[in-house]
């Protein structure tokens, strides 16, 4: 959530070239136009970014190699990731991470889109509507997991009990181990979506109406409308949805530990809990591996797809 | 003319149905069962309480373990309001000058931003670093952590709002005699206010919701903070299905108003960047 302007910063334009001013003797021009602008002012969040973000990461490069307990150090070469690809229960956290942020982000990219079509068009309760699909984004996280919880217990949940009275045997929503992750999904889904339909709002309410009066002369209907229109036009807010959700589907942790634990057995862990469970069980550098192993994920799939989205942008 | 009237009705009937059932019902639940005594909680059924037990639900929460929820909500609220009025701070002063200031480091600066939004943050080498400086366990460590992990989030928002104050401003004050401390607090923080108001609420929503920090660098009940007492009634083997719905009920609360009341600007916060101007 707190991620919302990823792609903004690219779009940001450049600040404005400087008049030229007749310099005075001995200030160029450059250090005259930044004397108001002292470089001291980053120092206060430099300082407090660099220690607890910026070399935890640096350090976690070096501790990932190591076999890290509270105790001591020990440098062990590749010996953490090896294990975390040859041990079934981490190699199933790694590819659930996967999974699960491309079911959370399709799935958010194409209900937010119908939603936000939906809710900008002239609907009978509009405000009420927007305002429901909306409020879980704000709702605590663990709040939802337990709720769902709840609802989805396979014999006494409401869902179920919902389906029994259409003649329906509900599966083990989080029970079951096939279906698990997707469950854990589909609560993501039902509380990020309303983050994405804002975006997509956002984005289709800036579509000028001229478009859309035009293709009516030409007899387009609604259908084609959405598609030769909307779905162009919206662009850079599908690239800010797929990238935010995206980002928060490989990173996510707390939903599926308040669901699930990453259970049953181990079939809904992702990387995440994976790293949380390592380091309760007190293997730092495993944990610590597992970390590396998320940041190299997060980063391979992001930064290519940041470029690539922002440059079909420019295309169009 | 007729027949699109019908659909718009017709299909704002059925949203608002679907809505209620997917969006209200699970909300409703939380509320129910938080009115329920124990016996009836525990069947988990979508019913009407059979007898209302909300006030002494009420009551047991907030005196459960020693009146831990009171503890936690001290914690959290001293948590967020210190972690937001610093991030605001700082990362106004580095909005600014990132986007007034002309220098070859810019982009080195603007990449470093942006990675903070992306890298998942290490977790045992923060610990790490924070029992070096006998930060790991403390309120005001934990309040530091929201602060550089929030840091980027604020900073693009910023620059993006200062790009749109006029240059001739600055000047002005400079022409009166204002140094680079009295330009930025008295002439340039007023003007950011709308953008303040933005960041503030969304990072209050934020910090407050926020489980997995406190989880991994505030530990201990001493300590708790509200998404933490969440666990206090789910006991190893039987949980008091009645007090977690409360609790989380209560906690739900603050979010509510903050969204009640400021709306307009969570969505202004949330959605920027998404829209090409």
């Amino acid at each position: 959530m707190t991620m919302t302007s990823v792609t903004s910063a690219p779009t940001i334009p450049p600040p404005p070239p400087i008049e030229p001013e007749p310099a005075r003797p001995r200030l160029s021009g450059r250090i005259r136009a930044n004397r108001p602008y002292p470089g001291w002012f980053y120092l206060p969040a430099a300082i407090i970014y660099t220690i607890l973000f910026l070399v935890p990461t640096v350090a976690s490069f070096y501790f990932s190699l190591t076999r890290w307990t509270l105790f001591d150090v020990e440098f062990i070469g590749f010996q953490n990731f090896i294990q975390f690809f040859q041990e079934p229960m981490l190699v199933q956290g790694f590819t659930n991470t996967f999974v699960y942020a491309a079911i959370t982000s399709g799935a958010k990219v194409v209900i937010g889109l119908a939603l936000a079509v939906l809710l900008t068009s002239e609907i009978v309760g509009r405000g009420y509507l927007r305002a429901v699909v909306f409020f879980p984004v704000l709702v605590s996280t663990i709040g939802v997991g337990f709720t769902f919880k709840v609802l989805m217990d396979p014999f006494d949940g409401l869902i179920n009990q919902t389906l029994a009275v259409f003649g329906i045997e509900g599966p083990g929503w989080l029970t079951d181990p096939s279906l698990a992750l997707i469950s854990v999904a589909l609560v993501d889904i039902w509380k990020g979506v309303g983050l994405a339909t804002l975006i997509f709002m956002a984005g289709i309410v800036a579509i000028p109406r001229e478009y859309y009066e035009a293709a009516k002369v030409d007899g387009a209907g609604g259908w084609r409308n959405f598609w030769s229109i909307t779905v162009p036009l919206v662009r850079p807010a599908t690239n800010t949805v797929i990238i935010l959700s995206l980002i928060g589907g490989l990173r996510s942790f707390d939903l599926i530990w308040a669901m699930t634990r990453g259970g049953p057995g181990f079939t809904s862990d992702v990387i995440a809990s994976v790293i949380y469970k390592q380091y309760q069980a007190g293997f730092y550098g495993l944990s610590t591996a597992g970390n590396v192993i998320l940041f190299l994920v997060v980063t391979a799939i992001i930064l290519p797809l940041f470029i690539w989205l922002n440059r079909r942008e420019v295309e169009l | 003319m007729k027949r699109s009237r019908i659909a718009r009705i017709g299909g704002g009937v059925l949203a608002i149905a679907v809505s209620v059932v997917v969006f209200l019902v699970p909300f409703a639940f939380i509320l129910l069962t938080a009115g329920k005594t124990r016996q009836d909680a525990a069947l988990l059924d979508f019913s009407w309480p059979e007898q209302f037990a909300f006030v002494e639900n009420f009551l047991a929460v907030v005196q459960a373990r020693d009146y831990i929820l009171i503890t936690a909500f001290v914690n959290s609220f001293v948590l967020t309001v210190a972690s937001v009025a610093i991030m605001v701070t700082l990362a106004a002063m580095v909005g600014w000058v990132l986007q007034r200031r002309i220098s070859r480091w810019n982009g080195l600066i603007n990449f470093i931003v942006l990675s903070g939004l992306i890298i998942p943050p290490a977790v045992v080498p923060t610990v790490w670093v924070m029992q070096g400086l006998g930060l790991f366990k403390t309120l005001p460590g934990l309040t530091l952590i929201e602060v550089a992990f929030g840091l980027s989030f604020c900073v693009l928002l910023f620059r993006a709002f200062v790009s749109t104050i006029p240059r001739e401003l600055d000047e002005a004050a400079l022409l009166d005699g204002a140094g680079p401390i009295r330009l930025f607090f008295q002439v340039v923080f007023p003007l950011l206010r709308s953008v303040i108001v933005t960041v503030v609420v969304v990072q209050v929503v934020v910090v407050f919701n926020d489980f997995t920090n406190p989880l991994y660098f505030l530990p201990g009940d001493e300590n708790a903070t509200v998404q933490l007492t969440l666990y206090n009634f789910q006991g190893q083997f039987s949980t008091e299905w009645n007090l977690l719905f409360m609790d989380i009920l209560l906690i739900t609360i603050p979010p509510l108003v903050m969204y009640i009341f400021f709306n307009r600007q969570i969505v202004a916060g949330l959605t920027a960047g998404a829209v090409k101007g």
